[in-house]
């Protein structure tokens, strides 16, 4: 072979590898506006903004649920017992360590807020109900206690928090 | 697909799996090995560009019908949303939507090509009966598609088409309300609509890998007309014909996309962008452009039922070619007066569709009736006589000879072709200016910021015309498809979301019920959508002397006026989408009091001179100095009506400046595609020349 023909083969091969290259660039940006339509349209995300609830009509030992992002939220007025219990129970036995303190906002201690999805595979438990005067899963069986934590059963993670915060005594806002 | 493959892998896990399912042979032998005649021209890589059509109908459609709700209450605004609100709604839209009309393109110039050529000849007639089956399939599939949207055209489409089986003597009505699943045109005809057209595409499909069974059987026809003899006919379907049929395809997308991203309307109906209404009929009803050459057909037919009939035969009519045209010589090339019928055939057919387009009225229903007469003389006299009398030229001896002697002319033809392109879009260009200067009853051509492939609106302009819209349009006039969250979206007025908020917190929105039942006011959050300025249309009408103020958010896309031909084939490389802003600002300035003498007004109307039919309900809404600008334009209905139009242009079209960023990227990513694979193809064909 003769030194033109060889550099006409790598020209020719870099041709190839060119298109090639090109060709799998426009494949791959062709998919993304494909699978980007699956996320959360603009409407859901404007309806996911945050909410404000008065927490007024909540009498003690009374829970609420409202609706954020298509999520329950649990908002409950805990009782002086329900507090103390969820306080007494050493951290360290607990599945998912973690102080009542830190599951509500400080001066408002009576108020858990809790997205009411439980952590096992997503029903959604009953309050005031279980062994922890907190909430009961009936699809498995998971009991969490009056700070929302996961206490028996098979779900693994305490009830989360959503963000929330005080915008005055009887009014959060959600979100 | 054609016979046993004697494909062997040598990879031991593949010889696994090809002992026991040889798909991969089946693959090789149809795909990389199977012969294919060395002299296919351009021409004969729609059958490909076709396949990919289908995929991307399908792929978009698929998505798209996860955001579409059939619903005669809810569909029309389901497409708005996923035009405004999905990720890239607007592009899966547009890509399907004139996605059906590349489908189209394609299979006519397929159809023609395989006409000119003879490729209905033996032995491939049924491979020819198939391709007119799909071609149906097609047809209903587009139709029932068309429905979807539910707009004014969906609506009246629906009722005129289905209603061509109410011809049909004895049966006809039954068949009809079986068809709609009720006494007219309603939810149950939109829901079944919607499943067939989910359905049929992949019937389609499964049609589509017959006809390449037996295209793959009957082996393909060639320019020449002669069936490959020897080996040196031929060369492997992979790399050359998959590069050709690649390189054609990506000009095709080229095409492709200058639609998608920049002239997205242009063959859509405007009228489809008002909601469909059973109690208005459209002034003038019209298919899309791919069946009117048979709507022209059906309307020349002077009976009901001889119209309908006419109109189907004009396409079984097809089925029959292998029959009708006995010729021994396949190719048109070696036929002299054959090639001229050919080609008055495709005068013939394009002027039918032209006239499909027109009223049917005086002069349109004579040529209709005679240009149907010439449709069917070609099928049903022209071919069987011209195959007993004509004498063809000699035809090559074979495909290699064919090579041989015409080796270099293509360069010619595709030179004259480029010239002519860049002559029409020349001659385009200088009649959109020549339109500038005239006015009289079409409203003058302004120029918009937002014209053209970097087009983008003036902000300015979007804010002073919101302000107008809301200080005077929006108390008679609602805006459903505007949320307060807009007024924010990137490519907008360019408020910031505080603003936004702030404009939205100005109203009261009625929510509830509460705990106690009881509805209740709340200031208003960008999530929520402009407030209405009446409660329901009989309000509207009440306030409004009958009249019933339409509702404004797609108004822009909605109203049309004719630019006449060939007016309307420069628009396609002027980029020319503005005849709604252009309406608009005209109509808002074209209020004349008082009015002409000899016109006779009704009562409660007002003389526009844009206005179709002069007669308007609305009063002129504004004058100079009515509404307050900061910014020092000057206070005029001139300034007050673009500015006003530029705002609606945005409301209807509120993606227009990321689809025309998009669109750059991609066409001159397409650009450098199609020049890499050109130079590739030479490369990969160089071996075999
Ligand atoms: S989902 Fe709650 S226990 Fe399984």
């Amino acid at each position: 072979m003769t030194t033109t023909s060889s550099a006409e083969h790598t020209r020719r091969d870099f041709l190839f590898v060119a298109t090639g290259a090109v060709a799998a660039v426009g494949a791959a940006a062709a998919v993304w506006p494909l699978i980007s339509q699956m996320n959360p349209d603009a409407s859901t995300i404007a309806a996911g903004a945050p909410i404000e609830v008065d927490l007024a009509p909540i009498a003690e030992g009374q829970d609420i649920k409202v609706f954020w992002r298509g999520k329950p939220i649990y908002i409950m007025n805990r009782t002086k017992k329900q507090i103390d219990e969820a306080r007494a129970v050493p951290v360290a036995s607990l599945p998912d360590p973690q102080t009542d303190q830190a599951r509500v906002k400080e001066g408002h201690d009576q108020w858990l807020v809790v997205i009411g999805i439980c952590t096992h595979l997503g029903c959604i438990p009953i309050a005031h109900e279980g062994n922890y005067d907190g909430f009961f899963c009936p699809c498995h069986g998971s009991q969490y206690d009056s700070s929302g934590r996961i206490r028996q059963g098979p779900a693994p993670l305490n009830l989360p928090i959503p963000p929330y915060a005080f915008v005055s005594d009887s009014k959060i806002k959600i979100g | 697909m054609s016979g046993p493959s004697t494909y062997q892998p040598t990879n031991p896990a593949l010889q696994w799996i090809e002992k026991r399912l040889p798909i991969i042979g089946l693959v090789h032998s149809s795909f990389v090995a199977y012969p294919t005649p060395r002299n296919l021209n351009y021409w004969w890589t729609f059958g490909g560009i076709l396949s990919f059509m289908l995929g991307v109908q399908i792929v978009t459609g698929v998505i798209l019908a996860m955001h579409y709700t059939p619903h005669v209450d809810m569909a029309f605004n389901s497409v708005e949303s996923i035009v405004r609100d999905v990720n890239y709604g607007w592009l899966l839209r547009y890509l399907h939507s004139n996605g059906a009309s590349m489908f189209f393109i394609a299979v006519y110039i397929h159809m023609l090509r395989g006409l000119y050529y003879g490729s209905y000849k033996a032995p491939r007639e049924i491979l020819w009966i198939l391709g007119v089956i799909i071609y149906l399939l097609m047809m209903a599939t587009g139709f029932m598609g068309y429905v979807l949207p539910w707009g004014q055209m969906s609506f009246w489409g629906a009722t005129v088409i289905t209603n061509l089986f109410s011809a049909i003597p004895y049966v006809g009505e039954s068949i009809v309300t079986l068809l709609w699943g009720g006494y007219s045109v309603g939810n149950p005809t939109l829901n079944r609509f919607f499943s067939l057209h989910y359905l049929l595409p992949f019937v389609i499909a499964g049609v589509v890998v017959l006809h390449v069974w037996a295209l793959h059987v009957a082996g393909q026809n060639n320019p020449a007309g002669v069936e490959p003899k020897t080996e040196k006919d031929t060369v492997p379907f992979t790399p050359y014909a998959t590069i050709k049929d690649g390189f054609g395809m990506v000009c095709f997308m080229i095409f492709y996309a200058w639609f998608v991203f920049y002239i997205p309307n242009y063959l859509g109906d405007p009228d489809n962008y008002i909601m469909a209404n059973p109690g208005v009929t459209p002034a003038h009803i019209v298919p899309e452009w791919y069946y009117l050459p048979f709507y022209a057909i059906l309307r020349s037919i002077p009976s009901k039922l001889g119209g309908v009939i006419a109109m189907f035969s004009a396409i079984i009519v097809l089925a029959f070619l292998p029959w009708l045209d006995t010729a021994k010589t396949k190719s048109s090339k070696y036929r002299p007066l054959a090639k001229q019928f050919f080609w008055m055939f495709v005068v013939v057919a394009v002027l039918l569709g032209w006239l499909g387009g027109k009223p049917a009225e005086g002069i349109y229903i004579i040529a209709g009736r005679v240009l149907t007469f010439c449709y069917f003389a070609y099928f049903l006299i022209v071919l069987p006589i011209l195959s007993r009398i004509e004498t063809p030229r000699a035809i090559p001896n074979s495909i290699a000879d064919d090579v041989l002697a015409k080796y270099g002319k293509k360069a010619v033809s595709a030179i004259v072709a480029l010239v002519l392109a860049g002559g029409l879009m020349a001659g385009g260009t200088q009649k959109a200016e020549a339109a500038d200067e005239h006015g009289g009853p079409t409203p003058p051509s302004l120029s918009w910021s937002f014209w053209g492939p970097v087009g983008k609106f003036d902000r300015g302009a979007l804010q002073r015309g919101y302000k107008v819209y809301k200080e005077v349009c929006s108390t008679c006039h609602s805006m459903n498809l505007l949320h307060f969250r807009n007024l924010a979206d990137e490519g907008g007025p360019g408020f910031t979301a505080a603003q936004a908020q702030a404009v939205a917190s100005e109203i009261k929105v009625q929510d509830g019920p509460n705990d106690a039942g009881d509805m209740f006011e709340r200031p208003g959050r960008l999530a929520d959508p402009f407030p209405k300025p009446f409660p329901n249309e009989n309000a509207a009408r009440a306030a409004n002397g009958g009249a019933y103020p339409p509702d404004l958010s797609l108004m822009a896309k909605a109203r049309n006026y004719d630019r006449g031909f060939p007016q309307f084939v420069f628009d396609f490389f002027t980029q020319f989408q503005e005849k709604g802003p252009n309406y608009i600002d005209a109509l808002l300035q074209g209020y004349v009091d008082p009015a002409p003498k000899d016109f006779a007004l009704p009562q409660g109307a007002y003389y526009n001179k844009y206005f179709p039919g002069h007669a308007i309900k609305m009063p002129k809404p504004i004058s100079d100095d009515q509404v307050t600008y900061d910014d020092g334009t000057p206070q005029k209905v001139e300034n007050y009506a673009k500015d006003v139009a530029t705002f609606l242009m945005w409301t209807a079209e509120p993606h227009l400046e990321a689809r025309k960023r998009l669109g750059l990227q991609v066409m001159v990513f397409l650009i450098i595609f199609a020049f890499l694979m050109y130079f590739t193809k030479k490369k990969v064909w160089a071996n075999a020349h």
